[in-house]
């Protein structure tokens, strides 16, 4: 038995379906807590962010001088114990402007849009980039190639995270 | 290694919203499967199923769940999960499975049921970013395919228009396939004027939330050719995951594409794979992927893809014809089942089973891949008659 295409199943459904109590729903939530450890690479650079610096770690084979800092070099899979510290400054690699929060509804009306970008950091490796947003800028400002500069949270406020660079702006 | 071929296809219609269970989805894609080359379950010796993240479902080990949907019982039974990847992963896992001369016969079974998530499946993509150094950004998972699609156009000069296209094209074949869930054509003054996501991502660049399911049975050539003379052999098989840190390589060309891509056409013996290659299925969740993806699988040169793609080089009736089944945009987006649709899809082009959106001169040669993780992995599949 050799038969043409075959599709079966997928009943659609629809709104009013639901709606109507025509099919039977269950809810449950889950509510997960975790708490990570930043490991071994990752909490010194959160501790430099902490100080207004930005540090990376140097494979001495590849020579590249890496962000975020790892342990290890994932492409010559040898230890990294070189520490460096680079700028906090370097050009936009790519960006959006975004209309959605991360559960993708509809940000405000009054809500002005997400920018994200890929920054290559000064001092690091050649396209070495770091996700992060941008700031003080209109978003149609915002050109692929143009040079930013962290603008950091105020010493007392920061707390040993990512977001202790509050965003990068146009310089 | 043994040949591998693929005898049975089938899959569910792609819906919004599903009556059917995870478990329902896979039985009716299987069953259909099975009916489709005579066989009944007593015939598969085993299986390898997929499907994406367990937090769609809200189930731990989704994989354990989905088992008697996917004729698993008292089976050997593998899950394989790379995300977006998976659909086509999977029948890579089963083409290991026959070709290492273990079994004769595998199924291989994904599905996906995104409308269980509210209020959004997109919200569980928060969790593959790192934990610590980008989840503090409060990042979604718009922002990097919004992030690639900007560097792939800003490094070719590509417009939003040009990506618009893909979409317009995968949704007009995807009108003729039995299991899309679209049923409206769409212009690129539509996709480009649609509600803006995440720029350059509008809503119409994307494709939807669906469920579905989709299954192949795979066999060794001496089952093949007791079932069938009309059998389409899986070729060659390659996939490669590229490294989590992401924003660390540039992301205007896809390397784990090519590197699984090269690794699939050497097994196939595939020198010139834009010559020797009749249809492709790239993974295309976004207008502008297909392309990104055509040129990572050496389908098309760098940065003159939009040009062909105007030309009419992708068209059904075209030199090298893209998503003939209308694709992820086209059909639907049902994550691990999309993937193991562009395969199903192979096997009905390649047999001359593909009704109204048949790739016309007898193909003999397709490839299909998918993309995942964040943004990193890459499986592809090459079939042949």
């Amino acid at each position: 038995m050799e038969d043409k295409i075959k599709v079966a199943g997928g009943t659609g459904l629809s709104a009013q379906d639901i709606s109507s109590g025509k099919i039977f729903l269950t809810e449950d939530s889950l509510d997960c807590t975790y708490a990570w450890d930043t490991g071994v690479a990752v909490n010194r650079y959160l501790e430099e962010l902490k100080k207004g610096k930005i540090i990376a770690t140097r494979c001495r084979k590849c020579k590249r001088i890496m962000l975020p800092p790892r342990l290890f070099c994932e492409l010559c899979f040898i230890p990294c114990p070189d520490w460096q510290y680079v700028q906090d400054s370097g050009i936009v690699n790519t960006y959006s402007i975004c209309y959605v929060h991360w559960d993708a509804s509809r940000i405000g009306k009054d809500e002005k849009p997400h920018l994200p970008a890929v920054i290559e950091i000064d001092g690091a490796a050649p396209g070495m980039g770091i996700m992060h947003i941008l700031g003080e800028v209109e978003p149609q400002e915002i050109k692929i190639g143009m040079r930013v500069k962290a603008v950091w949270k105020p010493e007392a406020e920061r707390s040993g995270s990512i977001t202790d660079i509050k965003y990068f702006k146009p310089c | 290694m043994r040949k591998v071929a693929i005898v049975g296809a089938g899959m569910t219609k792609f819906v919004r919203r599903a009556l059917e269970t995870p478990k329902e989805l896979s039985y009716e894609a299987a069953k259909i499967t099975l009916d489709s080359c005579g066989l009944t379950l007593e015939d598969v010796e085993c299986i390898a199923h997929g499907t994406a993240p367990d937090a769609f479902d809200g189930l731990h080990q989704n994989g354990e769940y989905m088992v008697d949907g996917c004729g698993g019982w008292n089976k050997p039974t593998m899950r394989v999960y790379v995300g977006g990847g998976t659909g086509i992963h999977a029948v890579v896992h089963g083409w290991h499975h026959v070709a290492s001369g273990l079994f004769d016969t595998c199924l291989v079974v994904c599905e996906e049921k995104m409308s269980s998530a509210l209020p959004h499946a997109q919200a569980f993509f928060l969790t593959i970013f790192d934990s610590i150094t980008e989840r503090p950004l409060e990042p979604n998972l718009l922002w990097i395919f919004a992030l690639e699609m900007n560097r792939y156009m800003e490094r070719y000069g590509y417009t939003k228009e040009d990506m618009a296209l893909v979409a317009v094209k995968n949704k007009l074949n995807g009108l003729k396939h039995p299991a899309s869930q679209f049923t409206e054509e769409v212009t690129v003054e539509d996709v480009v004027n649609s509600e803006m996501m995440a720029y350059p991502v509008s809503r119409l660049d994307v494709s939807p939330v669906s469920d579905g399911a989709a299954a192949l049975l795979l066999v060794s050539e001496r089952v093949a050719r007791r079932l069938t003379d009309k059998p389409v052999w899986i070729e060659g098989v390659g996939w490669s995951l590229d490294t989590a840190y992401w924003a660390t390589r540039d992301l205007y060309y896809p390397r784990y594409t090519d590197t699984a891509a090269r690794m699939a056409y050497e097994m196939a013996g595939i020198r010139e794979p834009d010559k020797e290659i009749h249809i492709a299925e790239p993974y295309d969740p976004f207008g502008y992927k297909a392309l990104h993806h055509m040129e990572g699988l050496q389908l098309s040169p760098r940065g003159k893809t939009v040009q062909l793609l105007h030309d009419g080089h992708f068209d059904i009736d075209g030199n090298l014809p893209m998503c003939p089944s209308g694709g992820l945009l086209g059909v639907g987006n049902p994550i691990a089942a999309a993937g193991t649709m562009k395969v199903c899809e192979l096997f009905w082009q390649l047999r001359g089973e593909a009704d109204g959106r048949q790739v016309p001169g007898n193909p003999r040669l397709g490839v299909a891949q998918s993309w995942g993780d964040l943004m990193q992995v890459s499986s592809v599949v090459v079939t042949g008659i």
